[in-house]
């Protein structure tokens, strides 16, 4: 296991290869973008084996709910591994590979994304925020209506959702029921919970 | 003293009836809830399976050299194994459907475990495949059918001398002369997946020769044994663990081979092993619903009253073959006389499993439709013609009751302002609007179950019961039923579910479980009750058969002045805890708790583009009995719940499978088409509890609900345009092909 060594200013590792070569040699262009402000991740040591892409495994820091956490990553690990099997940070599910369930929704940076399709080196310098950060003792509006409203019926997309409506109803708290009804497809229910989530939300949007 | 069971009355009941919030939900809202994928001991390897990549072919080689070195690969198993025979001969595996696992791949991470089954190469020999399960004289030519059974049931006898099919055949034929009207239909509805959200699969671990298993399973008192004789150990060995299951409906009665597969390599590794479906995975092999398709000449008299129903229908339960029995055809409605044939077809898919409600909603599908072709075909009210039908009906509920249903769900649609005559209704632009209805029933039977309760003496009350929570709210039923015996509130109950340990309780399967709780929660209550009001009696001097429990206290119900705190009543109970357990055998006649039987009524309301062919909800009725309710809200969520799943059916989903290589195309979320949100339109659910159905006792509610949506929304779709959509899911392909065709 290599150790992620934070050198904003060379951009350049021991090893000798760039960052941009790197970034380049995950196949990752939206990291690309995403790494190139990050100033925790100068550059990923690792093994090149001549075909430009990098195997090695490294140390990262990531700020989840407020907590910094140290956890290994190689390029291709995604945050929701990251999250479920070495955070113990289970509420967001693993229901498709992309994003078309939107079981695997979080924050970052108060953006909803998928954890799915999102590499964990992308999330380095980010606030990532799970739906774990909406229970415990101050127990976030959303949630609670999910309970009132009966919301919920096996259970497994409702992390996801309530992360979406939540990142939903931050932006558009005023939200008329046909902006929620055009604004949050991007979940699926197979119990089928919808119309209760439209009156949870109603319940939100009143109180 | 022998207990008698009993639910109090409407104005005497305190909980039931009433609706508080599902007791886990905040935790299945805040990510705490603790499915089997969110299994996380300590040195686990996550496992992955390698699917077959054909519909049939012959295995005959499969090298893991490569998988095996993969970095952090620790174990790789293989469930196919081509081998020699003692004779000399290869032992090549035949695999009759895409994605049947072949081997398991068992790594430290996610990554390393999809790395190293990518890494496998597999050699297969292709085969023929079949798979176009509505060719059905494709299917005899391919040799792929097989008689499905059928009945001929004729008001006229034949002849001593008459060969009986010679007769039937003309008999039907004279009554089709005869009739004032005949509808020929040909109808279908595709086969769809049961896609649980959280894919099937286990974390499996041993210690010694004890195998702890948490499953995502929906039959958690069953279970044990299975893996118990799948493994050569005794069941005792076995604890089956499942505290939340995301999705089964049908699907999760058994371990499976992978969960066996788990257990075994986690006996081979000595760690703790999870191995959850793939969501390609998931749709291929996690179970799917037969298809069924019909074909009927339909004999009504002057008044729509159907005389003669002559069908022939097939559709394939895949892999196994098999087909939608034909005992549940025509759907509900039975004509005097009538004939029907099934065919069924085995193609190379993976074997069918229980889906909510299994054949009924193909059935309303294939067949409530011809009734409101034949009230299209007569240019009269669909509702008139289902009306007057409901005098011939084999239902396990009264017609008197579909017809007081009828009147309430026309009212929530406002069905007789709205309707108009098949395809005669205003267009605004391209879009037309339309009506449908149907019919559905189902037994609900409560299931086997037994309850271990305990009341301590400082007054707290545990329940322990082998069942499980499907999303039905299982777990707030018991804790209601008991806080309702014992006149506490329903928090102050604790409710242990979801271990094999605990009494065994029947699997949660064809709406059986809220039945089966409440009569073994409430019979261990009264029987702990009874008990209770002994040591109560003694201490207040008065008579035992006078105590009750309501309010919080315990006491006699002629001297109100008598009486005790529930936590002073529990204290007379000494040092020990009272403990009883109540069992229910599933068909025991006359239980006064629960019952079986029931009826339900749906209307749709659609608006479809003619151009585009997209079909949009507008609003979607429901009007349901299920005897006693616990939990109105409860009640509610599930009925909902099916509508929705019903719009997903009817509007939307349906496995594709390539002809040529047997492949499942759209085993993705991303094209297994699913409603969404914005889907569904305006839902409107009526719980249909009137003194004469609440008396019946409990019934169970999860299948009735997802029965009728096909058939509803398909009626509303053909009243809308004036032509019939024959297959379902209605997609704008689909529908616009429907109108060039008749055009």
């Amino acid at each position: 296991m290599k150790r992620l060594t934070g050198d904003a200013s060379s951009g350049r590792a021991a090893s000798g290869f760039s960052r941009r070569e790197f970034l380049r040699g995950s196949g990752a262009a939206a990291a690309a973008t995403a790494l190139a402000g990050a100033s925790q991740v100068a550059a990923a040591e690792g093994d090149e084996r001549g075909d430009g892409v990098v195997r090695g495994k490294v140390t990262i820091v990531l700020d989840v709910n407020g907590a910094k956490h140290e956890v290994q990553a190689q390029p291709r690990t995604t945050l929701l591994d990251v999250l479920r099997n070495q955070l113990n940070l289970t509420g967001a599910k693993p229901v498709s590979a992309d994003p078309s369930s939107g079981a695997a929704t979080v924050l970052i940076d108060d953006k909803p994304a998928c954890a799915a399709s999102t590499l964990v080196l992308q999330a380095v310098g980010k606030k990532i925020r799970t739906v774990e950060s909406l229970g415990g003792a101050k127990l976030d509006a959303v949630p609670a209506a999910f309970t009132s409203a009966d919301a919920e019926q096996c259970g497994f997309c409702t992390p996801g959702f309530v992360v979406a409506v939540r990142a939903f109803l931050n932006e558009h708290p005023k939200a008329t029921d046909e902006q929620v009804r055009s604004g949050l497809n991007g979940n699926i229910c197979r119990c089928g919970t919808y119309a209760n989530i439209i009156r949870a939300i109603s319940i939100v949007r009143g109180g | 003293m022998a207990v008698e069971y009993s639910w109090p009355t409407k104005e005497e009941s305190k909980v039931i009836g009433t609706s508080p919030d599902r007791l886990d939900g905040t935790a299945k809202a805040t990510g705490a809830a603790k499915y089997t994928y969110d299994t996380n001991p300590p040195k686990l390897l996550i496992a992955r399976g390698l699917g077959c990549p054909h519909g049939h072919c012959r295995i005959l080689d499969i090298d893991t050299t490569a998988a095996e070195k993969v970095p952090g690969v620790v174990h790789v198993h293989v469930l196919q194994k081509p081998r020699v025979g003692d004779d000399g001969k290869p032992i090549q595996p035949e695999i009759e459907w895409e994605g049947e696992l072949l081997a398991v791949v068992s790594a430290e991470t996610e990554a390393a475990a999809a790395e190293g089954v990518a890494k496998i190469k597999l050699d297969f020999e292709p085969l023929d495949v079949f798979v176009d399960d509505e060719d059905l004289a494709g299917a005899e030519k391919a040799g792929r059918t097989s008689k499905g059974g059928g009945k001929v049931q004729l008001e006229n006898e034949p002849g001593e001398d008459d060969d009986e099919d010679e007769f039937a055949e003309k008999e039907i034929n004279r009554l089709l002369g005869d009739a004032k009207h005949v509808v020929e239909g040909y109808y279908g509805i595709r086969p769809i997946t049961h896609c649980c959200l959280e894919p099937h699969g286990s974390v499996c671990s041993w210690e010694g020769d004890k195998l702890s298993a948490h499953l995502s399973t929906q039959n958690v008192s069953g279970t044990d044994e299975q893996f118990a004789n799948a493994l050569k150990i005794a069941a005792g060995d076995v604890h089956v663990e499942c505290q939340y299951i995301g999705g089964g409906f049908g699907s999760k009665f058994a371990p499976d081979y992978w969960a066996i597969a788990a257990a075994e390599i986690s006996k081979a590794t000595g760690r703790p092993v999870k191995l959850m479906l793939t969501r390609d995975q998931e749709l291929k092999l996690g179970g799917n619903r037969p298809s069924g398709y019909l074909k009927v000449r339909l004999g009504a008299d002057a008044d729509g009253m159907v005389t003669v129903w002559d069908s022939q229908h097939w559709g394939t339960g895949g892999g196994r073959g098999g087909v939608v029995g034909h005992g549940v055809i025509p759907y509900i409605f039975r004509p005097k006389n009538y004939r029907r044939v099934a065919t069924a077809i085995k193609t190379n898919c993976a074997p069918a499993r229980a889906w909510r409600a299994p054949d009924h909603p193909q059935a309303c599908a294939i067949s409530q439709t011809a009734y409101d072709d034949l009230a299209a075909k007569m240019g009269v009210d669909s509702y008139d013609i289902f009306l007057k039908n409901l005098a011939n009906i084999d239902s396990n509920q009264k017609a008197e009751v579909y017809a007081a249903e009828m009147a309430i769900a026309a009212r929530l649609m406002d069905w007789k302002a709205k309707w108009h005559p098949h395809g005669k209704g205003k267009a605004q632009g391209s879009v037309v609007e339309g009506l449908g209805m149907a019919i559905h029933t189902w037994q609900g039977v409560a299931n086997n179950s037994n309850c271990m309760l305990r009341i301590h003496p400082d007054g707290s009350i545990e329940s322990f019961c082998g069942t499980q929570d499907l999303g039905t709210g299982t777990r707030t039923i018991c804790a209601m039923v008991l806080a309702e015996t014992f006149g506490v509130s329903i928090d102050s109950v604790k409710i242990n579910i979801g271990s094999s340990k605990y009494p065994e309780s029947g699997a949660s399967g064809g709406s059986t479980t809220v039945g089966a709780v409440s009569e073994s929660h409430r019979r261990a209550g009264q029987d702990a009750l009874a008990k209770l009001a002994e040591v109560v009696a003694a201490k207040l001097e008065v008579d035992a058969a006078s105590i009750v429990a309501k309010d919080g206290r315990v006491g006699s119900k002629d001297d109100t002045a008598k009486s005790l705190s529930w936590k002073e009543a529990c204290s007379l109970l000494g040092h020990k805890a009272l403990e009883v357990t109540a069992s229910y055998k599933r068909g025991a006649q006359g239980s006064p708790l629960s019952n079986a039987g029931v009826g339900g009524v749906q209307m749709a309301h659609v608006a479809v583009d003619r151009e585009t062919g997209v079909v949009r909800m507008k609003k979607f009725v429901a009007v349901q009995d299920m005897g006693l309710i616990i939990n109105p809200k409860l009640a509610e969520s599930q009925i909902l719940g099916a509508m929705i799943m019903g719009i997903a059916y009817a509007l939307f989903e349906e496995r594709i499978t390539d002809s040529k290589t047997g492949q499942f195309v759209n085993a993705e979320l991303s094209d297994y088409k699913l409603p969404r949100l914005g889907d569904i339109g305006e839902l409107v659910v009526e719980l249909y509890e009137p003194e004469s159905e609440r008396s019946r006792g409990v019934i169970g509610l999860g299948e009735p609900p997802v029965i009728s949506p096909g058939a509803a929304i398909s009626n509303a779709v053909c009243n809308a345009l004036g032509v019939r959509v024959p297959v379902l899911p209605l997609t704008p392909k689909r529908v616009v092909e429907a109108l060039a065709a008749k055009t």
